[in-house]
């Protein structure tokens, strides 16, 4: 049985009126109307991507997208899920995928159509700026690529929109990729550590720990523990 | 600001665990009846599924028809599985990644503090071994934390080389923040989306080495031959609801936790579809479970908004400066207390003592101060580092950078697991078990940003070993009969169930989907 404060408001799924109530997410307005989810439902959580729906209210011209994990039902949504995305995905060997701005070219080549209309910031449910994103690689700014595109979600609804028939997100992919790779600067105290993981600096001690008694063990928790200084360095302002 | 309250000593921990802990609430555990832990107890939302027959009626399908025929199939596709299927691949096996839902659904995406490893000059695989052992209160298996600790800089390395971006200091050297119980900065992240970009890059890396993906295909039960070993699975056609076999020489489980099946009631930060199949179906198959009935109780879930209910706020907001305080504004427990310690304080503090907040939906929470990060780090310290968690908390005109956030513990991981050894074998010849699915390497009590790189660590051990072990195994005659053993059993003991398994998605259909209804019972 429903609670007695429930208000009930009116919803179209696909078309169809439901009355489900007031305050539910998408997500949870399609269970309460009886849809067992298989495909447009993920984390529930806003992360991954897979419930990305389109909707219009009623007596409006704008037609809205959102997570249906992460937006609220209104009176009057007509709702459409769109949980898959027919998108282009160049295939490539990171290893041999320089960061530069002519193998952007070659893997995407459409990327020089883009027509600059900003439909797909206008289609993002993470309200990214995709076109800026877009922008920045054609001119092989892979560092605003990073910046721009760091939240995506990969639903693929920039790419279900675009009119040049460009795959937004997949772009992005490829170029955060390649700056991870090769832009970020190589860390030699990783090299340093894995050097002496390698060299077997370690394991005598931990083999020791191994067979070590719980009083051994507390005491050199509360060793380190007594050594371990702030929880957290701030993180720069500027860029590495 | 500035205030601190002292960190509990080891027999004040163990009262405060004992007393509150939920793990604690024998009521709430119940026997194993039948199979390979007999008589042992797990929370009684697995054992109601361990009890019940499969959902695959082993005379109704045809196992003559054979779906696909493959060296490795490795089931389920978040960090554990995919980081198999590559590395799999890499070592020469040919490769079928079967998967619930989407490529890369998982918990994995959902992670946001950061990946363990002691790459930092002061810190040391030692140091991450003391560390691991005593948040396991002494329970996990030595050598895998062994491996697990000495593995980690190599997967921070493999993840880089892969191209993730993790976050940097102006040297180059990888930012680090320490979670709670650990004692130096170790945890990596990149922003509060750490688990999100190493599943964009990984699901990437994937489809670049065209390694075969079935996706909506969960796997029902495992195949087994006459000899007793592992020959693949029988997986479920979600779209035509058909099922398969699938003929394997090795078979990873890599299936996650057990978060939907809301174990004492409470909210879950997993995701959709971890209902514990694995599990069920390694079980049935007499693969041992060890530490099951020990389940992370993360301390900062969201209790309000509603719509937000039971999802993570990082435990590296508390590592950045957040304190957890009462309703009269009050610290009543360190912030960097480990998860079980921390959870079972807010508890208390909500329980027993009536310090908490009461939301409009009936829920109780107590207050995570957020505004502390800005105050103590400087203005913007928190747009930089959790952009994503003011996001999801802005679009219900909550804004966690001037006003605080109320939240309460939420089912967030399963400690125990599969019973494992250091390449991911479990019992059953040639079935391998790696991440949440695997258990021991964790003990009773998982460490913040230690399942980050318990996944990868063992997903590309059991990968490895698997692919290597594959050209020496001849499959013999397989079938479903330790299923109907199974049920056999079931019925010697007299067990009636109503419902069977696994359960592959929670259902929350109706009245079910408010939330508050659900979730609110048994506390």
């Amino acid at each position: 049985m429903l609670p007695d404060i429930i208000t009930m408001i009116p919803i179209y799924i696909m078309g169809r009126k439901y009355e489900v109530p007031q305050g539910l997410t998408i997500l949870k307005a399609m269970e309460f109307a009886g849809y067992e989810l298989r495909r447009g439902c993920g984390c529930r959580g806003g992360v991954c991507g897979a419930c990305v729906t389109m909707y219009r209210k009623r007596g409006t011209y704008q037609l809205n997208v959102g997570l249906a994990c992460q937006t609220v039902t209104e009176p009057d949504m007509y709702l459409m899920q769109l949980p898959f995305v027919p998108a282009h995905k160049a295939i490539y060997a990171i290893k041999s995928v320089l960061a530069n701005d002519s193998n952007i070219i070659k893997l995407y080549p459409e990327l020089m159509r883009c027509l600059q209309c900003n439909t797909c910031s206008k289609s993002c449910p993470m309200e990214l700026d995709v076109m800026g994103y877009v922008a920045a690689a054609m001119r092989a700014d892979l560092e605003k690529v990073v910046e721009l595109s760091m939240e995506c979600v990969m639903c693929g609804m920039c790419a279900a929109r675009c009119p040049a028939e460009l795959s937004p997100f997949n772009i992005a992919l490829l170029i955060r990729r390649m700056y991870g790779r090769y832009v970020l600067p190589a860390s030699p105290q990783l090299e340093r550590r894995l050097n002496e993981i390698r060299e077997g600096k370690f394991a005598e001690e931990i083999e020791h720990l191994k067979k070590a008694d719980e009083a051994e063990m507390i005491e050199r928790f509360k060793e380190f523990q007594a050594t371990k200084g702030e929880a957290a360095v701030e993180l720069t302002k500027g860029k590495p | 600001m500035g205030q601190s309250f002292p960190l509990l000593n080891l027999a004040e921990k163990a009262l405060l665990l004992e007393t509150y802990h939920p793990d604690f609430r024998l009521a709430e555990k119940r026997e194993i009846p039948v199979g390979p832990n007999k008589g042992g107890l797990a929370p009684k939302e697995l054992v109601d599924l361990l009890e019940s027959p499969s959902r695959l009626v082993p005379e109704a399908i045809d196992l003559t028809e054979v779906g696909y025929k493959t060296d490795v199939l490795i089931i389920g596709s978040g960090g554990a599985g995919v980081t198999a299927a590559l590395t799999a691949r890499e070592t020469g096996a040919e490769v079928l990644l079967a998967t619930k839902l989407r490529l890369g659904d998982s918990n994995t995406i959902m992670a946001e503090g950061g990946i363990a490893a002691a790459t930092l000059p002061d810190d040391s695989p030692v140091i991450h071994y003391v560390d691991t052992m005593v948040g396991g209160r002494g329970k996990n298996t030595p050598e895998l934390v062994d491996a697990l600790v000495n593995d980690a800089p190599f997967i921070v390395e493999w993840l880089t080389s892969l191209g993730v971006n993790f976050d940097r200091l102006p040297d180059g050297s990888y930012y680090a923040h320490m979670p709670a119980g650990h004692s130096r900065r170790r945890s990596h992240s990149v922003k509060d989306l750490t688990g999100l970009e190493f599943m964009r890059v990984l699901c990437d890396e994937v489809r670049n080495r065209q390694i075969d993906v079935l996706e909506f295909s969960p796997a029902v039960e495992l195949l087994l031959d006459d000899q007793g070993q592992c020959a693949g699975a029988v997986l479920f056609d979600f779209d035509t609801e058909q099922y398969f076999p699938v003929e394997a020489k090795a078979t990873i489980l890599a299936t996650g936790g057990m978060g939907r099946l809301h174990p004492q009631g409470f909210p879950t930060s997993n995701h959709y579809g971890a209902t514990a199949d694995g599990l069920i179906m390694a079980y049935r198959a007499g693969a041992p479970l060890l530490y099951i009935d020990f389940v992370q109780y993360h301390p900062t879930g969201v209790a309000w908004p509603e719509q937000m209910l039971g999802l993570l706020v990082s435990e590296a907001v508390r590592a950045q400066g957040a304190q957890v305080v009462s309703a009269d504004g009050e610290i009543f427990v360190d912030r960097l207390e480990t998860r079980d310690a921390l959870s079972a304080a807010i508890i208390r503090e909500c329980g027993e003592r009536g310090k908490g907040v009461l939301t409009p939906t009936g829920m109780v929470g107590i207050w995570l101060d957020t505004p502390l990060i800005d105050l103590m780090g400087g203005e913007g310290t928190f747009m930089r580092r959790f952009a994503g968690i003011h996001g999801r908390f802005k679009k219900y005109g909550i804004d966690p950078i001037h006003e605080p956030i109320l939240i309460y513990p939420t089912q967030h991981y399963q400690n125990g697991g599969i019973r494992v050894n250091i390449n991911g074998e479990t019992d059953i010849p040639n079935l391998y078990a790696a991440g949440e699915v695997a258990g021991g390497v964790h003990g009773h009590n998982r460490l913040g940003a230690n399942s980050l790189v318990d996944i990868f660590v063992f997903g590309r051990r059991s990968g490895t070993h698997a692919a290597q072990k594959v050209g020496g195994v001849e499959i013999g005659k397989w079938s479903l009969e330790h299923v109907r053993a199974y049920n056999t059993s079931l019925m010697e003991a007299a067990i009636a169930s109503e419902i069977s398994s696994p359960m592959l998605l929670p259902d929350y259909r109706y009245e079910r989907a408010l939330s508050t209804v659900q979730h609110t019972k048994g506390r």
